[in-house]
C-alpha cells in the first residue's frame, strides 16, 4: 500500500470511531492502534492476575465463612476478569503465551497499586473499597471504548465489580465499628492504601504520555486528573460514614469548585514502584513466574492426555 | 518461556436462558473441547448466566472478511421492496 493509501484509510478509520462505530477484529486499523490496544488491554488483564496475588494470600484466614466465600468468589472474579481480557487482547493478532511472556520477563506492566502488602485483614477492607473503587472509575468509561472486544470485557468486567467494592467497605465498615484495636487496624490499612490508590490513577495529565490518542481512540474519555478528583469526591464521604480519617492534611472541600483539595501526591514513589522498587514487585513476579514454571507439567500432561483420547477416539472410527 | 504445545482456542457460546439462541460470549484455551466445556462454565457463567454452553475449536470458524463487506452486503441496501413499508396502502386498510 502507498503512503497516501494508508492515510486515507487512516482518515477513514478516525472518522468511524468519531462517529462511535465500533472497531472489530478483521477491520483494518493503524498499527499504532493495534499495539495501543495490545499494551493497554494486556496491561489490564495481567493488572488482574496479580491483583490475584494480595488477596488470595488472606482467603485461608479470612475471620468467618461469610468473608471468606466472598474474598474466594473475588479473586475468582479477578481471574475471569483477566481471561476476558487476555481474550479481547489475542483478538489483535498476539498469542497468550507472548502476553505472558511479556508480563514474566517485565516487559509488560500491570497497575503499581500490586506492588504493595496486604498486612492485615483489614486490608481486604481497603483494597475492596478503594483500589476496586479506583478500579471501577477507571473502568466504566471503557465499557463505551472504540474496539469491540475490549468494550464486550468491559461490561461484563464492569457487572461483576460492584459486588468487590461493597465487599470491601462492608469489611471496614465492621471493624471501624468493631473494638478500638479493630477501628485502629482499618485505619491503618486506610492509611497505607490511600495514597497508592490514587497514584492507581495515573500520572498527572502534563505527565501522562498517552492522553491525546488515547481520547481520540475512545480509550480514554476522562483524563487521569478528571478520574483522581472524581475519586477523592465519592471517597472522601465514605470515609465520613465509616469515621475514618484520610490521611491528608491538606484536604478541605472548596465550595467554589464544589470539590475536594487535596494534597501533593508522591509521584517519586509512584515512579520507582513503576520502575519495579516497589515493596512487592520481586515477590509478585516470583509468585507469577514460579505458577507457570511449576504449571508446565500440568498443561503438556493435559495436552498429552487430549492427543491420547483423539487418536483412540479416531482408531475406534475405522 | 517452555516450548509446550499450547491449548487451542475455542470460542464459547452460552444460551442465557431457554427459549433463547446461544450467543458468542467470548473464547478462553483448554487442551479439549470437555475442559473447554468446564472452563467454559467458570469463566463465563459465575452468575447464573446459562443453561448450556457450545465450545467450537476457533480455528474451524470460517469469518467473511470486512473488506468483502461491499459486495457481501450492500446489494441488500437498495433492495427496500423487501420491506413492508415500501408498499402503499390506504389507511382505512385494517390488519395489514
Amino acid at each position: 500500500m502507498s503512503e497516501e493509501q494508508i492515510k486515507n484509510l487512516e482518515q477513514q478509520f478516525e472518522a468511524r470511531i468519531a462517529r462511535d462505530e465500533k472497531i472489530e477484529p478483521k477491520d483494518w486499523m493503524p498499527e499504532k492502534y493495534r499495539q495501543t490496544h495490545i499494551r493497554q488491554i494486556s496491561q489490564h488483564a495481567h493488572s488482574e492476575i496479580v491483583g490475584m496475588l494480595p488477596e488470595g494470600n488472606w482467603i485461608t484466614r479470612a475471620p468467618s465463612l461469610r468473608r471468606k466465600v466472598a474474598l474466594l468468589a473475588k479473586v475468582q472474579d479477578e481471574a475471569g476478569h483477566g481471561l476476558y481480557l487476555y481474550s479481547a487482547c489475542e483478538t489483535l493478532g498476539v498469542t497468550r503465551d507472548d502476553l505472558y511472556g511479556q508480563l514474566h520477563s517485565g516487559k509488560a506492566k500491570y497497575s503499581s497499586i500490586f506492588n504493595y502488602p496486604a498486612l492485615t485483614w483489614a486490608d481486604m477492607g481497603a483494597i475492596g473499597w478503594l483500589v476496586d473503587g479506583a478500579a471501577i472509575i477507571n473502568q466504566v468509561p471503557l465499557c463505551n471504548t472504540s474496539y469491540g472486544p475490549y468494550a464486550r470485557a468491559m461490561i461484563r468486567v464492569c457487572k461483576e465489580e460492584s459486588f468487590h467494592q461493597r465487599q470491601g467497605f462492608e469489611i471496614m465498615l465492621k471493624l471501624a465499628n468493631g473494638t478500638a484495636e479493630q477501628k485502629d487496624m482499618a485505619q491503618d490499612a486506610l492509611n497505607r492504601w490511600w495514597w497508592p490508590s490514587l497514584m492507581m490513577l495515573g500520572p498527572t495529565d502534563d505527565k501522562s504520555v498517552h492522553t491525546e490518542q488515547s481520547m481520540k481512540w475512545k480509550l480514554k474519555r476522562k483524563t487521569n486528573d478528571e478520574l483522581r478528583q472524581q475519586f477523592i469526591d465519592q471517597t472522601v464521604p465514605q470515609a465520613d460514614v465509616l469515621g475514618l480519617k484520610i490521611p491528608d492534611p491538606d484536604l478541605k472541600w472548596n465550595e467554589e469548585r464544589q470539590s475536594y483539595d487535596f494534597g501533593d501526591i508522591d509521584w517519586d514513589e509512584f515512579w520507582q514502584v513503576v520502575k519495579g522498587h516497589g515493596p512487592m514487585n520481586k515477590e509478585r513476579m516470583k509468585a507469577r513466574v514460579g505458577a507457570w514454571e511449576r504449571g508446565e507439567w500440568v498443561r503438556d500432561a493435559a495436552m498429552a492426555h487430549a492427543e491420547k483420547k483423539k487418536t483412540r477416539k479416531e482408531k475406534q472410527a475405522v | 518461556m517452555a516450548n509446550t504445545k499450547n491449548w487451542p482456542l475455542w470460542e464459547i457460546f452460552v444460551r442465557s436462558k431457554n427459549g433463547l439462541e446461544h450467543r458468542h460470549f467470548g473464547s478462553l484455551h483448554a487442551a479439549d473441547a470437555e475442559m473447554a466445556l468446564e472452563n467454559a462454565r467458570d469463566v463465563y457463567t459465575r452468575r447464573n448466566e446459562g443453561v448450556s454452553i457450545w465450545v467450537v475449536e476457533s480455528k474451524h470458524i470460517t469469518a467473511s472478511n470486512p473488506e468483502n463487506n461491499g459486495e457481501l452486503f450492500e446489494p441488500a441496501q437498495d433492495k427496500v421492496y423487501r420491506h413492508p413499508t415500501f408498499y402503499d396502502v390506504p389507511d382505512e386498510v385494517k390488519h395489514m
